[in-house]
């Protein structure tokens, strides 16, 4: 004290400064405390942002189409007659568009056991859709099995990046909360739309096989990747998880491929002895309708795969494929 | 260029490959990921994971024989390896370069004084020897009871030998440790003869918890990698998860840490590699020393000196790493790398007492035995421990194992974890599996980790002999474990639920998880029909939300006829879906009651692999409704569960 009363005015600015300092500490403290006040703790269930809707990739004007070509093992050039005959490939895919093949890549199968989608497909519709002008083509599917792994042993992977395509793997950051309206399973459910949003056209490709729960897998069935999450619970009401599946997503095409057709032990598979020979390619934009026929090279009927009949209920296609005058096609 | 130039780039380039063996160890097509890339050869030319499966299981596993150029350099150079080769040195080296950064030469000078504690590692090395050494001890006592000539003339010829080389004082017989040896072999032979095959002698191969070499790779491995690459995705697309990477990832981090403090800390006090060298570096030919004493005192040479081995002083050559520190510091040119002694005197051996090593080596023999009474290698196996296909019954398993985690590293669905205590102290970081996370399943055509393991603790498989087809096929495929359905949690058992997602996902043809078929009234599911109309039913006293009966699972009932689908349903009235009349047509009155058709699970133990997916895909996400266990696995004829 006897220091500093020689010089008070020193002493005063001193003061004065801590006294700001302290002032403007005490200041920040309470506004900083104020601005992140929170009175009532969380909500039970946070307010979820939703994204918007699925675009739909049907081309009005191509209405209801199918076409089917018989007794060709080669899928590349059945795929190219199938599409072929419902007009071709330039019907579908504009010049600068970018497609999205949604393939069935759900096991880290290779491809002759036939429980993926079959690599030439992916050669030859990725080719196919680079030729009509597609300024980039993309593959994608959320498999079962790790991703990496079926991606390269079903040779998807190898076909798409030799035919220029690119797939894209389910990452998280490719997953996003949606809700299909209306529908009572697929609410602020983690749904791999990343890939779905930066395409104007998306083509189904899928084989034909056999599945215990819901009595085929087929196009209908192939949109199952694209639900992420424990999705699994679902199958608790299959038949309702593909209705609601083929109105969330309207494909601008479906290829199916049953030029070998699992009949028992699917939908994995897994011996060549779980296979049929069947030479059957049918093409469509009425994945009902293509489904409806391919029940029939496993020797089902409607009555084994209710939802065939809900997804026509639902207003997704229509289960009477021969009124859509399927053209024939001989491989 | 100034050596310590040279030897910081070697040091760098051993690094880098270190850090790229660990990135190409990675399942897939490219270039860059695993195509014959040697990414065990830093675990292989570590000469201590060579000699511990030696000592262990009495062979040399494939690559693991380059331990022996490393013994050879080591004999001709010294511990070339620690100063010059190995990534964990280098690592410990930079951290006390950061750490004694602006501090005066006295102060550099005090962290490099040597430590009585600088001994713990050749405990640590001959404890863990030891622990390996009884499965070669065991085979030496049954030769001798059972080879017959082999072992004594052998004993004999080298007896001979050993008695000409110190007559030509060749080498100088340690009267203390022939007494010890002898004492030792005595004893051994003796118990061997009266009590045969007693099972004394266990071995446990342990040096991997403390290999640096194996110490790095786990650590890179399992923390991280998988920790920087997960925003990357260069290695996996999807984040990786290893439970008890936390426990791994704190020690590396401990062990770096202090070594700021005190430059090589790792390599001075724990090290069982370098203490390996240490030992071998007192035969080896060239060597640091003083050309002359006295020489200017001026300890410039110990203010950088990595293995505190006191250049200045009595040399201490088992400590020293080679890093030349010492001949860059040196103004004088008196320290040399030469193959004459140092001026100033050597110390060849450690600071190592009779007693020391005594005690050492009985623990670890003792230690084994001890550890083994929880019985997990044995009746008290855990059945939750599931072991990577190709993986050797327990004990052999034990006696390879060295925790490097490569397994862990390449397995493409990361279902390959490290295992904490589930197989007792013994089981430390081996490998185990855990279907609860991962991509998949364990991929049943997939045999990567048995392909990459260093030491045939997963003995190499091939796709064939996984899946049991081609030669193979009278065999069977190789099973890991079983998977049991728990009715108690288990949707269509337990809970009138529909699911079936094992069935489904089972990847063996014919599936090992197959479905039977029940009809099974609903609760509360008895109505009166109160009218008909056509195929709709209207019931008295339904509450129905409208639709719920309309998935597809649910069928109608009326007087004992086969049930008939249900279409959809409102409120109070059934729509039947198409499908057989009935015979009768349900008129009011009558009963109507609803039914849920159920596929209910059954695993075939006679085709279940064990692989898991049924597991990983089960819905009932806390404890899964089906979980495998180790209950039939290949690896072990005990664990048969059936006959057939």
């Amino acid at each position: 004290m006897s220091n500093h009363s020689e010089n008070p005015g020193q002493d005063r600015r001193a003061f004065l400064k801590r006294l700001a300092c302290s002032a403007l500490g005490m200041v920040g403290a309470g506004g900083l405390g104020l601005a992140f006040w929170d009175r009532q703790g969380p909500p039970p269930e946070a307010a979820r942002t939703l994204g918007e809707r699925i675009p739909d990739f049907a081309l009005p004007d191509q209405g209801g189409k199918l076409a089917v070509v018989r007794g060709t093992a080669d899928r590349i050039r059945g795929v190219q007659m199938a599409i072929q005959a419902l007009g071709g490939i330039e019907q579908f895919v504009r010049p600068g568009d970018h497609v999205l093949l949604k393939v069935n890549a759900a096991f880290a199968l290779p491809p002759m056991l036939c429980a993926t989608t079959h690599p030439d497909l992916v050669t030859q519709v990725s080719r196919l859709c680079l030729q009509a002008g597609a300024a980039r083509v993309w593959v994608t599917d959320n498999p079962i099995n790790d991703p990496t792994s079926c991606f390269a042993l079903t040779g998807i992977d190898a076909a798409a990046r030799a035919a220029g395509a690119r797939v894209l793997l389910p990452t998280e950051d490719r997953f996003e909360p949606y809700t299909v309206p209306g529908a009572r399973l697929i609410r602020y459910w983690p749904t791999l739309t990343g890939p779905l949003r930066r395409v104007d056209k998306v083509i189904g490709m899928a084989p034909v096989k056999d599945h215990h729960r819901s009595g085929a897998s087929m196009t209908l069935k192939n949109w199952y990747g694209l639900l992420g999450g424990r999705r699994n619970i679902f199958h608790q009401q299959i038949h309702t998880i593909i209705t609601e599946l083929a109105t969330m997503i309207k494909p601008t095409l479906v290829i199916l491929d049953g030029t070998m057709s699992m009949m028992h032990n699917g939908p994995t598979g897994g011996s060549l002895d779980d296979l049929k020979t069947t030479y059957t390619l049918i093409a469509g934009t009425d994945p009902v309708a293509v489904d409806a026929m391919g029940a029939g090279l496993l020797d089902r009927t409607l009555e084994d795969l209710p939802h065939l009949r809900m997804a026509e209920r639902a207003g997704a296609g229509t289960v009477d494929f021969r009124s859509l005058n399927p053209v024939e096609v001989n491989g | 260029m100034r050596i310590i130039t040279t030897r910081r780039i070697t040091q760098i380039f051993f690094f880098a490959l270190f850090i790229w063996f660990c990135i190409v160890t990675t399942l897939g097509e490219r270039g860059w990921q695993l195509r014959g890339w040697p990414v065990n050869w830093l675990l292989e030319i570590n000469p201590l994971t060579g000699l511990g499966v030696l000592l262990a299981t009495r062979t040399v596993y494939a690559g693991l024989l380059w331990g022996v150029v490393t013994i050879v350099l080591t004999l001709v150079l010294g511990r070339f390896f620690c100063g010059w080769v190995c990534p964990f040195g280098a690592l410990q080296q930079f951290m006390g370069y950061l750490g004694k950064r602006g501090l005066n030469r006295a102060r550099k000078i005090a962290r490099n004084r040597p430590h009585p504690a600088q001994r713990i590692k050749y405990w640590l090395l001959l404890f863990m020897l030891a622990a390996a050494a009884a499965g070669m001890l065991q085979w030496v006592l049954q030769t001798a009871r059972s080879g017959g000539g082999w072992f004594w003339s052998l004993l004999a010829l080298s007896l001979a030998m050993l008695a000409v080389m110190a007559a030509f004082k060749l080498i100088r017989i340690r009267r203390d440790a022939a007494w010890v040896a002898a004492g030792a072999l005595s004893l051994g032979l003796l118990l061997e003869f009266l009590f045969p095959r007693a099972g004394w002698l266990v071995a446990s191969l342990q040096t991997g918890l403390l290999d640096p070499i194996a110490l790095m790779h786990r650590s890179v491995n399992i923390v991280l990698l998988p920790l920087l690459d997960a925003p990357l995705k260069v290695t996996a697309a999807l984040p990786r998860a290893y439970p008890g990477a936390a426990l791994i990832g704190v020690l590396f981090l401990l062990f770096v840490l202090l070594s700021v403090r005190v430059p090589r800390f790792y390599c001075r006090f724990i090290c069982p590699l370098g203490a390996l060298f240490g030992l071998l570096s007192r035969w080896s030919l060239w060597r640091i020393g003083k050309q002359q004493v006295p020489c200017a005192d001026c300890r410039r040479c110990e203010a950088d000196c990595e293995g505190a081995c006191t250049p200045t002083e009595t040399f201490r050559t088992s400590e020293c790493v080679l890093c030349l520190n010492c001949l860059d510091g040196c103004r004088h040119g008196v320290m040399g790398y030469r193959i004459t002694p140092s001026a100033a005197g050597e110390q060849l051996l450690p600071d190592l007492q009779r007693r020391h090593v005594v005690t050492s080596i009985a623990v670890g023999l003792v230690a084994v035995p001890m550890v083994r009474m929880d019985g997990m290698a044995d009746a008290n196996w855990n059945p939750a421990v599931i072991r990577p296909p190709g993986a050797l019954d327990e004990a052999a398993f034990l006696a390879r194992c060295i925790k490097c985690g490569q397994c862990m590293r390449i397995c493409p669905t990361n279902v390959v974890h490290p295992a904490t205590l589930q197989s007792g102290l013994e089981g430390l970081w081996t490998p185990m599996l855990n279907f609860r996370t991962g991509t998949s399943g364990c991929q049943f055509n997939c045999v990567a980790c048995s392909r990459v393991c260093p030491t045939a603790a997963l003995r190499p498989l091939t796709v064939p002999e996984r899946m049991g087809t081609g030669e193979f096929s009278a065999s069977g495929p190789l099973r890991i474990g079983m998977a049991f359905v728990d009715h108690g949690r288990c949707l269509p058992w337990a809970m009138d639920t529909p699911c079936i997602v094992c069935q489904e996902n089972c990847p063996v043809s014919p599936k090992a998880i197959f479905t039977r078929d029940i009809m099974q009234p609903v609760r509360d599911g008895d109505y009166e029909i109160q009218a008909v109309q056509g195929d709709t039913l209207t019931l008295a006293g339904a509450d129905w939300e409208p639709g719920q009966y309309g998935t597809g699972d649910y069928f109608c009932s009326v007087n004992q006829m086969a049930p008939r689908p249900i279409a959809t349903n409102t409120g109070q009235a059934l729509t039947l879906g198409p499908g057989d009349p009935w015979p009768q047509r349900p008129v009011a009155g009558l009963t109507a009651r609803i039914m849920l058709h159920l596929q209910q699970p059954f695993v075939d133990p006679n085709r279940c692999i064990g692989c898991g997916v049924c597991e990983h895909e089960c819905p009932v996400q806390g404890r899964r409704a089906i979980r495998v266990t180790a209950e039939n696995e290949s690896r072990n004829r005990a664990h048969r569960l059936t006959l057939s």
